[in-house]
């Protein structure tokens, strides 16, 4: 299994090269110019050499280069340094936003709580809520609790979150005030109350990702489970006189949970690329809000990082999920 | 076997029907067979005619919905196993009860170990603490004849081939010392000479621990071989039932004759093609109002589209559900 894992690690490396590079490519032919927000009246000498400042004036394969030294080399070196108080770096030149024109990553670390804290929590919650369901659904198929189940999944499932989002938007802050609209990044939970506002500003977001994210896990759990009810050794499990829980949750949930603890795992990466659309219903400006208005504003250097940081939690989390499935399932070796 | 002792099964008009959307199926009609300590009853039949369903309805093994055991008693130990508790039912079922199922490959939980699986029932239903458990699961395991069992109770049932995961499935049936072992076709998934294996290990198992098996199988050489008595079923009835010296010698229903011509012989001519009963065996809608095998009977008289034969006796342990077997009509000789 370690041997597996390292040279699945090791390969990576190439997959992720050849990504950034395609991310590099894309974003280098696409159509825009990160100096349009800039008032007409610069002339165009200047214009120009604002646009060798920010390095646009080299090649592309040195800007390329550039970009792979500062974000594997560079910045972990600052990461090191702000940790342990060393002086690694020595000043090296860091990725630096266009719009901004300060570190992308002291942006990112700005924005990195706000999705953790939103989007995460959905996850979790979704998960939470969906283990259950699918398991008593698939138990009780066809019962009014799975009936139920299938059709508020449905819902949740095809219901795009910018319009649940703005419906409970209407309905508790507008309507009712329970809940405030705008999610207040500047809020510290520091005592019982503060908490209670985090909990209240988190409460509606959570919710809307929280349904979308239960109701596809719970089908598949649904699905899973009632695979393996079916399934001959279950049948021996009851035949040895395991009371029912025994058989359900232990010898059933156990072979039903390999497929959806992939599943799980490989959603994980869409957490930290954050909820584009429901981080904008709330105005929580997490980092899905973070790579819309780089996008927006032609901001590169950021998009770049974004982008290449998701698909770095992809590879990893690819490979989590293939872990996880040699060490649920014993049928599955590695070596 | 002991005759005249008192039976240890004794199912009496067992009824079930399973509810689908095509309406009711009534997979068994009106069984009845009793158990003596220590005999093996084989039960024939070909695939449909209720064997499985049978003996699952006794334990409670059949999903409800849409399985519904209708009617009918199964006395075990002093209680009927149809009205008593599921707690009791459960106690019974692994405990004095054991089973082995057909496909050895797909019967075990692929994620759980086998010495597991095998301890489970122990500690449920003898109290055994992990230790001695695990002790009695090598035990039985090499009792069924796996080598180096203390080492392969750590073994994941797909690092077992079928045929000893077959032997794994009866160390879990015996785990507990069962007064009734169910086997449901127990070989049909092995190849010949892994079945011989376990047809063997099967009769030495039974002389040395002494308990009464109930064998199903459509395998009538498997019968032949290992059976005391046999009952043979078609359309969830039971349509002959009989000592299997008699069996053979003496079968009195059209069904047991026309099983007993498709067994290809070995000396025949090689050209000659397997014998085939012609048709399908029914499936039943209602509850039969008819002898279930007129379709396909030879003899097939005016009285069997109208009456279900009763069974009648042909001699000690013998009888049969053919109006041919009705010694009052044969004398009447009105059906002929």
């Amino acid at each position: 299994m370690l041997t597996y894992s390292i040279r699945r690690l090791i390969l990576a490396i190439p997959t992720l090269l050849f990504i950034a590079l395609i991310i590099f490519l894309l974003l280098l032919l696409a159509p825009g110019d990160p100096l349009a927000n800039m008032p007409l009246t610069i002339p165009p000498e200047v214009r120009e050499k604002m646009r060798e400042a920010l390095g646009l004036g080299e090649a592309w394969y040195i800007r390329f280069g550039l970009f792979l030294w500062q974000f594997f080399i560079v910045e972990p070196q600052y990461m090191i340094d702000a940790m342990f108080g060393t002086d690694l770096a020595d000043g090296a030149q860091r990725i630096i936003s266009f719009q901004s024109r300060s570190p992308v990553f002291d942006t990112i670390g700005e924005r990195m709580p706000q999705t953790l804290w939103v989007v995460g929590m959905s996850y979790v919650v979704g998960v939470l809520i969906a283990l259950p369901i699918g398991i008593i659904s698939a138990y009780k198929q066809y019962s009014i609790f799975d009936q139920l189940g299938t059709l508020i999944s449905m819902i949740g499932f095809s219901v795009p979150t910018f319009f649940t989002g703005v419906v409970l938007i209407l309905v508790f802050s507008v309507n009712l005030g329970w809940f405030p609209s705008i999610y207040d990044t500047q809020l510290r939970v520091t005592d019982w109350d503060s908490f209670v506002a985090q909990m209240r500003q988190m409460a509606m977001p959570v919710f809307v990702l929280a349904l979308f994210n239960a109701s596809q896990i719970s089908r598949y759990m649904r699905a899973s489970m009632l695979d393996n009810l079916g399934q001959d050794y279950v049948r021996t499990a009851r035949a040895k006189g395991m009371t029912e829980k025994v058989v359900v949750l232990k010898h059933v949930l156990r072979n039903s949970m390999i497929p959806v603890i992939t599943v799980i795992a490989l959603g994980v990466p869409q957490v930290f690329g954050g909820a584009i659309i429901t981080e904008q219903v709330f105005k929580v400006n997490g980092l899905g809000q973070l790579l819309i208005t780089a996008i927006q504003g032609n901001d590169i250097p950021m998009v770049m990082t974004l982008t290449f940081m998701f698909a770095i939690l992809i590879v990893l989390f690819n490979l989590i999920a293939d872990i996880l499935y040699g060490v649920l399932d014993p049928r599955i070796r590695y070596d | 076997m002991a005759d005249g002792a008192a039976p240890i099964l004794d199912v009496q008009g067992l009824n079930t029907v399973f509810h689908t959307r095509g309406g009711e199926v009534h997979a068994v009609n009106d069984v009845s067979f009793s158990l003596k300590p220590g005999e093996l009853l084989g039960v024939v039949g070909e695939s449909g005619s209720g064997k499985s369903v049978t003996m699952m309805s006794l334990i409670g093994l059949l999903p409800t919905p849409p399985a519904e055991v209708r009617n009918g008693r199964v006395m075990f130990a002093g209680q009927d196993l149809l009205t008593t508790d599921a707690e009791t039912l459960r106690n019974i079922r692994g405990g004095d009860i054991g089973f082995i199922f057909q496909d050895p490959m797909t019967s075990l939980n692929p994620v759980f170990t086998v010495g597991m699986q095998i301890m489970e029932p122990l500690r449920k239903h003898m109290g055994l603490r992990k230790r001695a458990a695990k002790a009695r699961a090598a035990e039985l395991l090499d009792l069924v004849g796996i080598p180096d069992a203390m080492a392969r109770l750590d073994d994941y049932p797909h690092q077992f081939s079928g045929g000893m995961r077959q032997r794994v499935m009866i160390a879990i049936a015996l785990a507990c010392d069962p007064k009734v072992l169910i086997a449901d076709e127990p070989t049909t998934a092995l190849d010949v000479t892994i079945q011989a294996q376990i047809l063997e290990l099967m009769k030495e198992l039974r002389t040395k621990l002494g308990m009464a098996v109930i064998w199903i199988t459509h395998d009538l050489g498997v019968i032949a071989g290992i059976a005391d008595r046999v009952i043979v079923m078609y359309g969830g009835q039971i349509v002959e039932h009989a000592p299997v010296r008699d069996l053979f010698s003496n079968p009195q229903h059209p069904y047991t004759e026309a099983l007993l011509t498709t067994i290809p012989t070995v000396t025949g001519a090689r050209s000659k093609r397997l014998t085939v009963i012609e048709g399908q065996p029914p499936i039943l809608g209602a509850p039969p109002e008819a002898c279930p095998f007129r379709e396909r009977c030879k003899y097939r008289f005016e009285i069997c589209d109208r009456m279900v034969p009763a069974r009648y006796p042909i001699s000690d342990g013998h009888d049969a559900a053919c109006f041919r077997a009705d010694t009052a009509l044969r004398k009447d000789k009105s059906y002929a």
